[in-house]
């Protein structure tokens, strides 16, 4: 409008709003609500998500039930347990993450994202082991799905651990829809977690380059709540799969 | 006949040089925009395009369906044009119609914001919206998909060798695009209201968006979830649907109809606003039963996810589900009732003017009352294991979406036409397309009731020769609905150059839209408005009329 001071101009109007504030906002608080009651509304649509797989699982676990203790018989609980304790672990550091943003430490804040990166990293890590030893023991179903552990449990270490007596052929071959969810859960889950490491990456880049620590915390906040919700999800997930004879 | 139309001296009246058409150009401009107006009108065109494919193989369906033989296309061939159809207009023409396109355009406006609360979120909705459209196009183009638009397992998961993967693809893209418009619906709705703009000052049509949008939040990823429980079905042989492994194939059909009944209402519910408002301006009343009406919106939405297994009567789950979802379907009723008894005496000595939009609405009232009718006979199991896959479902559900929400989309088209534009449609020619697809309509779907009680299935490229008449008749229409659906087209394009300019408010309606600058800026208003009003107050509105002259003179 007025030609004769842009600088003056510019700066007060750099003062008024800070950068990071959409031009449609009215103020920095509005747009920070925005974004997280969003973040939240998202998260809403990841619970029906991965419901209509936890539907399915409630479904087939009460009509199967000896079928689903055998299968789940099979899962490493101390490999389980690890990755829970990897995952909480990584929630912990990602809340600090946060709390540095916030109180604008940029190394602090690099820390822990890489801390959470490399946990995430080592999560994956231990999946992997555990699906290659169901590829091993043709427990994938679809590829050339094996009963053996079911009908001759004595053949089998694990099942045999955990005393399990030979079934039914009818019942040992509902052990396929057990690894079927087991796969589809832990896959979608793993799915989220590529997902996360992926954005997590980003953010370290950008960490590195202050971009978290001038007072903008709104994406570091939302990235929080979906690895903790990652992080619940496998809450649900390990008790499901794991323990379902131990209590 | 009377008229409410107001518009400027046109020997004065120019197009405001600054809005969000003219302010940038060029063809990046558009791509890259976060405008939730520039948005709308890329929808708006995509949609278009999308709807006219799926009009052409409804019109090859009705074409084949002149004669009793299937002589046009072989039985498989028309297997495909059928689930095109559905996959086309379900996911890519009615789920998007009136949220994406007219949504998108006005609630900003309504409540005041200058623009959707996540412009990105809406752009990538887009473009999601466009690769999951250009995907069913190609799988359409390399064979297709005949597993009819429900992907019906174990057909779609064992039997049929046709694109099922790519289609389900895109059907799931779709929907992530569909959650990002409710998702942003939702935060704008809640956090980006104007001071003074309460929840009970909202426009009607910004409740049956909220509600609408609630629905695409909740439901749609659990069809998406079902989608790919369908995949790894077909792909690695999972088995939960299966039953030779132990899977059920019923627990797909609810996995789907949870999110595929839900969707009725996420494709009817915006249309309803579209009615609330066009009611409204054209009898100069407030909506009666303002409070009803809104919540009649969440109350749609909330019965519509207990009624789901109405889908399944005849598909063997229990007998007492078979009751109590009976019972809940019905329930849905209610609420749909009032909004039609709050409208007809909304209409009720308001002075009424039959401008094109209310042409349409009128043809909505009438042609959504029988569909939604009907429904009460399929949510009846004992009628509605008589009726079920015939062609009573096609007639009953093109009543619905066609008669119902085609005609609110192109009410809500032609009433916020001037205000996208700046200009306005011919009244005339379009008053008659209103008429034409109105009796058009009624002639395609009203044999197929008929049709349908007689015991005519779906899905069936061929018929017994007693039925041919009333496929006769049914084909005749859709000629003249064809007819119905391309004037607009035509007398719509040509109105962005030769129509008459609007001026900011052309209806006389009180919506804080129609307080600023047709086309408007990009900002929408140049300085933020203040709600002091309740919603659809006349005198408010004539008070500020008067205000604006003696303020000129």
């Amino acid at each position: 409008m007025s030609d004769n001071s842009p600088i003056a101009h510019g700066d007060a109007a750099h003062a008024e709003h800070p950068a990071y504030l959409r031009h449609h906002f009215n103020s920095v608080e509005q747009q920070a609500d925005t974004a997280n009651f969003a973040m939240w509304l998202f998260l809403l649509t990841e619970v029906m998500f991965f419901g209509g797989l936890f539907t399915a699982y409630l479904i087939y676990r009460n009509w199967y039930y000896p079928a689903f203790v055998a299968g789940s018989h099979q899962l490493s609980i101390p490999l389980g347990g690890f990755n829970t304790l990897l995952l909480i672990t990584s929630s912990f550091t990602m809340a600090m993450g946060v709390w540095c943003a916030e109180t604008r430490r940029k190394s602090g804040l690099v820390l822990c994202l890489c801390l959470t990166f490399i946990l995430g990293l080592g999560f994956l890590g231990v999946k992997t082991v555990e699906y290659s030893e169901k590829i091993e023991k043709h427990h994938v179903p679809g590829f050339h799905y094996s009963l053996s552990s079911f009908l001759d449990p004595d053949s089998d270490a694990a099942a045999k651990a955990a005393g399990d007596k030979p079934m039914a052929l009818d019942m040992a071959r509902h052990t396929e829809v057990y690894f079927s969810l087991y796969f589809a859960m832990t896959g979608m889950h793993a799915l989220h977690m590529i997902i996360g490491i992926a954005i997590l990456g980003f953010m370290i880049v950008r960490a590195q380059a202050g971009a978290y620590t001038s007072g903008h915390v709104t994406f570091v906040e939302n990235f929080g709540l979906y690895w903790h919700f990652v992080d619940i999800v496998w809450i649900f997930l390990f008790p499901l799969l794991y323990l379902i004879s131990r209590h | 006949m009377s008229t409410i139309i107001s518009l400027p001296d046109q020997r004065t009246a120019r197009i405001p040089k600054v809005n969000y058409l003219s302010k940038e150009n060029g063809i990046l401009s558009w791509l890259l925009t976060g405008d939730h107006k520039r948005i709308a009108i890329l929808y708006l065109i995509s949609l278009s395009f999308f709807f006219f494919i799926g009009g052409a193989l409804a019109g090859l369906i009705r074409l084949e369906l002149l004669t009793p033989q299937a002589d046009l296309m072989a039985t498989d061939t028309y297997n495909k044009v059928f689930t095109m159809h559905g996959v086309i207009m379900i996911f890519f023409f009615l789920v998007p119609s009136v949220p994406a396109t007219l949504g998108n355009f006005l609630i900003p406006m309504m409540i005041g914001a200058k623009d959707l609360a996540l412009p990105k979120i809406n752009l990538l909705s887009w473009y999601l919206y466009m690769a999951g459209g250009l995907l069913a196009l190609y799988t359409m183009a390399t064979g297709g998909v005949d597993t009819g638009w429900t992907f019906t397992t174990p057909l779609s998961t064992h039997y049929v060798n046709t694109n099922v993967l790519t289609t389900g693809l895109a059907a799931f893209i779709a929907g992530f695009s569909s959650i990002f418009t409710g998702l942003n619906f939702i935060v704008t709705i809640h956090k980006m209201r104007a001071p003074g703009m309460t929840w009970f000052k909202l426009p009607l049509f910004v409740w049956a968006h909220y509600a609408a949008s609630v629905l695409m939040v909740l439901a749609t990823p659990v069809v998406a979830i079902a989608i790919v429980l369908v995949a790894l079905e077909r792909t690695l042989g999972i088995g939960v649907f299966d039953p030779t492994k132990g899977g059920d194939p019923l627990l797909f059909q609810h996995l789907f109809w949870f999110y595929s009944h839900p969707a009725v209402y996420i494709m009817i519910l915006p249309g309803m606003g579209v009615i609330s408002e066009v009611i409204s301006t054209f009898s100069r009343k407030r909506v009666f039963g303002y409070t009803a009406v809104a919540f009649s919106s969440v109350a749609i939405a909330i019965f519509g996810f207990f009624v789901w297994a109405h889908h399944m009567f005849i598909m063997g789950i229990s007998n007492y589900a078979v009751i109590v979802f009976s019972l809940l379907t019905m329930l849905v009723a209610v609420p749909s009732a009032i909004k039609i008894f709050n409208w007809t005496f909304t209409l009720y000595k308001g002075s009424i003017t039959f401008e094109t939009p209310m042409l349409y609405a009128f043809g909505f009232m009438g042609l959504f009352t029988i569909g939604g009718l009907t429904g009460v006979f399929l949510g009846v199991s004992g009628t509605d294991i008589h009726l079920t896959e015939t062609y009573f479902i096609v007639a009953h559900f093109h009543f619905v979406m066609v008669g119902g929400m085609l005609m609110a989309f192109l009410s809500g088209i032609h009433f916020w036409w001037p205000k996208m534009t700046g200009r306005m449609y011919p009244e005339k020619i379009s008053q008659l397309a209103a008429v034409v697809t109105f009796i058009g309509f009624n002639f395609t779907f009203f044999p197929q009731f008929i049709l349908g009680t007689l015991g005519m299935p779906r899905r069936y490229a061929s018929y017994p020769p007693e039925f041919q008449i009333l496929n006769v008749f049914s084909t005749a229409g859709a000629t003249i609905l064809g007819v119905g659906y391309l004037l607009p087209v035509l007398y719509l394009v040509w109105s962005l150059k030769y129509g008459q300019v609007a001026g900011n408010n052309p209806w006389q309606a009180t919506g804080l839209e129609w307080q600023t600058q047709s086309p408007p800026l990009t900002e929408n208003f140049p300085v933020m408005p203040i709600m002091d009003h309740e919603a659809y107050d006349y005198e408010w509105l004539e008070a500020q009329k008067e205000k604006e002259v003696t303020s000129v003179g």
